[in-house]
């Protein structure tokens, strides 16, 4: 096989291996759902829907490997573009809840009428726009400025930290018009399917499942371009990029933009199945978080931050529920032995194994 | 005790405590207006005691024997001073209504007016000046004749004049006008304005020119002057809210500008600082509660150093290992973060602990317009500049500054020179987190101290560092008291949120023209 044809491109380095993972995900609804519950094969709502969170978070951890892993751009602030997103579509599903009234806790705060930015919020595909478009808009303006200054490295990255922690600052006050410190919660039906049936849950799963299989083949599109690789340059130097005689910023600025609209559509997927969005999201401690997949998994492959996601939100899961104090040591202890002790991840890490035994071999 | 009770015995005399004790309300009345006259410092405790609801009385073969209760819940005899373990069975608290409790008021106002304690006396006016009422004109007329302190004289025509503006003649009102407006208070302000209201009818309320001439002319003076008073009050918070901002990111600054490296721990190291402070505060109350007034003094060490204990170790077993790659030391130290927030709360507690002001802390002076600038603020700035100042010592006029310059500008060449870069590395980074330290150290005085301290004020001294650019401290001093005073004029119309966020904006836009901060080191420079 060819090593430039868009078949190796979109399937090569391990990306194969990680549709099989995804299409065999794909099948967990049904587990679910054809087997009765107390049969042997029944798997709980629970599971469903922690692993269709966990398949969010791992669309995340892609956008993120896109702008750190590739193009050297390490942002403390995705979060923002995620809780965006699903801030917007929290707004359709509140409004599905009374489509002619007020949202209930608009009513709560004594509002007679909808804010502007809420009108058209009743239509499903407005609210669709609006979790492309508010989130990429901000992210370009955002860049356009930042990138134009040739703020990089720590400096890019503290200030994405600003930012969402005052976009989580602004959503936290009742005025902003977003339910303040409460967030949306309260969902009933999405589409006029019931949001908590069997059927909608799983149709939310295999829409995640679609999503994440589609980010990924755009991630190998991408990374497998010559695009990719004027990225990857000013990663490793964007000084000599420069000198070559390219100008990073268009470059810089549209893989930012798409890696925050990637998340956003995490967000979107991400709220109707968690069945609540607040400005907690926004945190920093959050944002950060997601650094710690793509680099537990291996930056700078397509298939590390899936698997980081996986693995981390696996662990956190299973360490909140049976220690609870001990995860925050967990989480800390990720953070400095993934970067001192794997540089490449746990892709790097098997890489390593695999190099060693054809050595050996 | 025994003396106390001497006096006691003197008055109120007998007659006048079974007025109060049983008598009808015009008795009582009658012999608070007697007592009030003999202004004799002795009846305080009997009329405090009334004023509290401690008076008790009950009948004995003799006549009414009125009691003190005290807040031990013994029992004193307000005519012999002697003590009882208890009150008796059967006494009862002396009610009063109000029109008692109004001459009760005038009778204790003119005993304190009459001491010779010029706090009593100020204690005695501000009392009056928050009920003034025109009953109690002949006694402060009488004070003002016999007053020699300054300060109190003005005060007690303040009040005068607060009095007579509702009840004078037009004279009275006139001069009354012109002697609040001499004053700042706020709160004159508002007895003004209604001098220069008009009614339904576009009528002035105040049909007299010359006091509705004088009444603007007098609001506008107090206004200006409690314009001032703001204005020196928001300077003041913005100055205290930029030496906070200032001991935080100083040594974020350095050993940023040192070794490219963000810290993002660097909010615990503050955190440190402050439940050092506590623990040394424990510790001086336990087992030297002699000397709990400077523990304060000695946590300044403690803090310093435990933080920069805590660095020195980051430095050595973490940060070392990630050199040249600052966006890992980043993610590294914020793993370190939230370890270190981890373990507090185990060790703590996850709630807040208290940590006292000293008593020489506490309270304030009293500015242009009711202002008050605390002394935990006042001694906050001095700190923060006695540190700067320190830093900058250190830094110009040691060996190890003179290193720690060299290696900061160029670390190639400074290793060239036979500098110990590693040993300077780590050094510097405890130092800063040391400064970090001092910081927490400040921090306990004023606000609360719990595991989550360090990030509450992260993003902002992150924000410092890129305002105020590295390798020269007088960036990072000029973006602390900008910041600072910036916020808080913000504040003080948009509210505390939408000043963060306009400040962000600025900082975004500001960078636009300076991406290096307002002070950038020149030289030759690429990543190449």
């Amino acid at each position: 096989m060819r090593e430039d044809s868009l078949f190796f491109r979109l399937l090569g380095h391990g990306s194969r291996q990680a549709f099989f993972v995804i299409l065999a995900l794909m099948s967990l609804p049904l587990f679910n759902l054809a087997f009765p519950e107390g049969h042997a094969l029944h798997l709980p709502v629970y599971w469903v829907s922690l692993t269709g969170k966990i398949m969010c978070y791992a669309i995340m951890a892609l956008a993120m490997d896109l702008v750190w892993g590739y193009a050297g751009i390490l942002s403390l602030g995705h979060g923002f573009f995620f809780a965006l997103g699903g801030y917007a579509m929290g707004m359709y599903l509140m409004r599905a809840v009374d489509p002619a009234g007020l949202p209930p806790f608009m009513v709560f705060l004594d509002w007679k009428e909808l804010p502007w930015f809420w009108h058209g919020t009743e239509y499903f595909l407005h609210a669709l726009l609006l979790v492309v478009l508010v989130p990429g808009l901000l992210a370009f303006v955002f860049g356009f400025f930042a990138f134009r200054s040739r703020i990089k490295g720590v400096y890019f990255s503290i200030i994405t930290q600003a930012m969402t922690f005052a976009a989580m600052l602004l959503f936290f006050r009742n005025e902003t018009g977003f339910g303040g410190n409460n967030g949306f919660t309260g969902f009933q039906s999405v589409l006029e399917f019931s949001i908590t049936a069997p059927g909608t849950r799983a149709a939310l799963f295999e829409s995640t499942a679609l999503c994440l299989a589609g980010a990924l083949l755009l991630g190998r599109y991408i990374v497998t371009s010559r695009l990719g690789r004027i990225l990857m340059a000013i990663r490793d130097s964007e000084s000599r990029v420069m000198f070559s005689g390219y100008h990073p910023l268009p470059y810089k600025l549209f893989i930012w933009t798409l890696s925050a609209v990637l998340c956003a559509i995490a967000g979107a997927l991400f709220v109707p199945q968690a069945g609540i969005i607040n400005p907690g999201e926004m945190s920093p401690a959050n944002s950060i978080e997601i650094a710690i997949w793509v680099a537990v998994g291996g930056r700078g492959t397509l298939v590390g931050p899936l698997l980081g996601a996986g693995v981390v939100n696996g662990i956190k899961s299973w360490f909140t529920v049976s220690f609870p104090e001990y995860w925050l040591y967990a989480l800390g202890l990720l953070f400095v032995l993934a970067t001192l002790y794997l540089p490449k991840g746990i892709v790097g890490l098997v890489a390593r194994f695999e190099n060693a035994k054809d050595d050996t071999a | 005790m025994l003396l106390a009770a001497g006096i006691a015995r003197a008055a109120p005399d007998a007659a006048q405590l079974a007025a109060l004790a049983n008598g009808s309300n015009d008795e009582k009345i009658a012999a608070l207006r007697d007592l009030g006259a003999q202004a004799d410092a002795a009846s305080l405790p009997v009329l405090a005691a009334l004023s509290e609801g401690s008076l008790y009385a009950f009948k004995t073969d003799s006549g009414w024997r009125v009691l003190l209760l005290k807040a031990s819940g013994e029992a004193v005899d307000a005519a012999s001073g002697e003590r009882l373990l208890s009150l008796p069975e059967g006494a009862d608290s002396v009610m009063i209504n109000n029109r008692v409790r109004g001459a009760l008021a005038a009778a204790l106002a003119a005993i304190r007016l009459a001491s010779a304690d010029v706090e009593m006396r100020l204690e005695a006016i501000a009392t009056l000046g928050n009920a003034p009422d025109v009953k109690f004109l002949p006694l402060l007329d009488a004070a003002l004749r016999r007053e020699s302190n300054e300060n109190v004289k003005t005060r007690i025509e303040t009040v005068r004049a607060v009095i007579l503006l509702q009840n004078g003649q037009r004279e009275d009102r006139l001069m009354a006008i012109r002697i609040l407006g001499e004053t700042s208070d706020p709160a004159h302000l508002r007895l003004l304005r209604p001098f220069l209201t008009k009614d339904g009818q576009g009528r002035f309320v105040e049909t007299d020119t010359r006091i509705r001439a004088a009444a603007r002319q007098a609001a506008r003076e107090i206004e200006s002057r409690v314009q001032t008073g703001e204005m020196l009050k928001r300077v003041f918070e913005g100055i205290s809210l930029g030496s906070i901002l200032l001991l935080a990111a100083l040594g974020l600054a350095i050993a940023y500008g040192l070794m490219g490296v963000i810290n993002m721990a660097h909010g615990e190291l503050v955190m440190i600082g402050a439940y050092a402070a506590y623990v040394t505060q424990t510790l001086v109350q336990q087992h030297a509660p002699a000397f709990f007034d400077v523990w304060l003094l000695a946590a300044i060490p403690v803090s310093f150093f435990a933080a920069a204990f805590a660095g020195f170790l980051m430095e050595r077993l973490v940060i070392r290992h990630l050199y040249g790659r600052p966006l890992e030391t980043l993610l590294a130290t914020w793993g370190i973060s939230l370890m270190l927030i981890q373990g507090v709360r185990a060790f703590f507690g996850a709630q807040n602990v208290t940590v006292e002001n000293p008593s020489w802390l506490s309270g304030g002076v009293e500015i242009i317009g009711k202002q008050i600038l605390t002394y935990n603020r006042i001694a906050l700035i001095v700190f923060a500049a006695l540190v700067l100042a320190g830093v900058v010592v250190l830094l110009a006029g040691t060996r190890m500054g003179l290193f720690v310059r060299a290696v900061t500008q160029n670390r190639a060449i400074a290793r060239c020179m036979g500098v110990s870069t590693g040993y300077v590395d780590s050094m510097t980074f405890g130092f800063g987190a040391g400064l970090a330290g001092l910081a927490g150290c400040a921090l306990s005085q004023i606000g609360n101290v719990g595991p989550e301290l360090g990030q509450g004020y992260i993003v902002d001294s992150f924000m410092v560092v890129v305002l105020g650019g590295v390798g020269q401290i007088a960036g990072t001093v000029y973006a602390a008291l900008g910041l600072g005073i910036l916020n808080k004029f913000i504040e003080a119309f948009a509210g505390a949120v939408l000043a963060k966020i306009a400040i962000l904006l600025m900082i975004v836009i500001f960078i636009q023209k300076r991406p290096q901060g307002i002070f950038a080191l020149k030289g030759r420079y690429a990543d190449i």
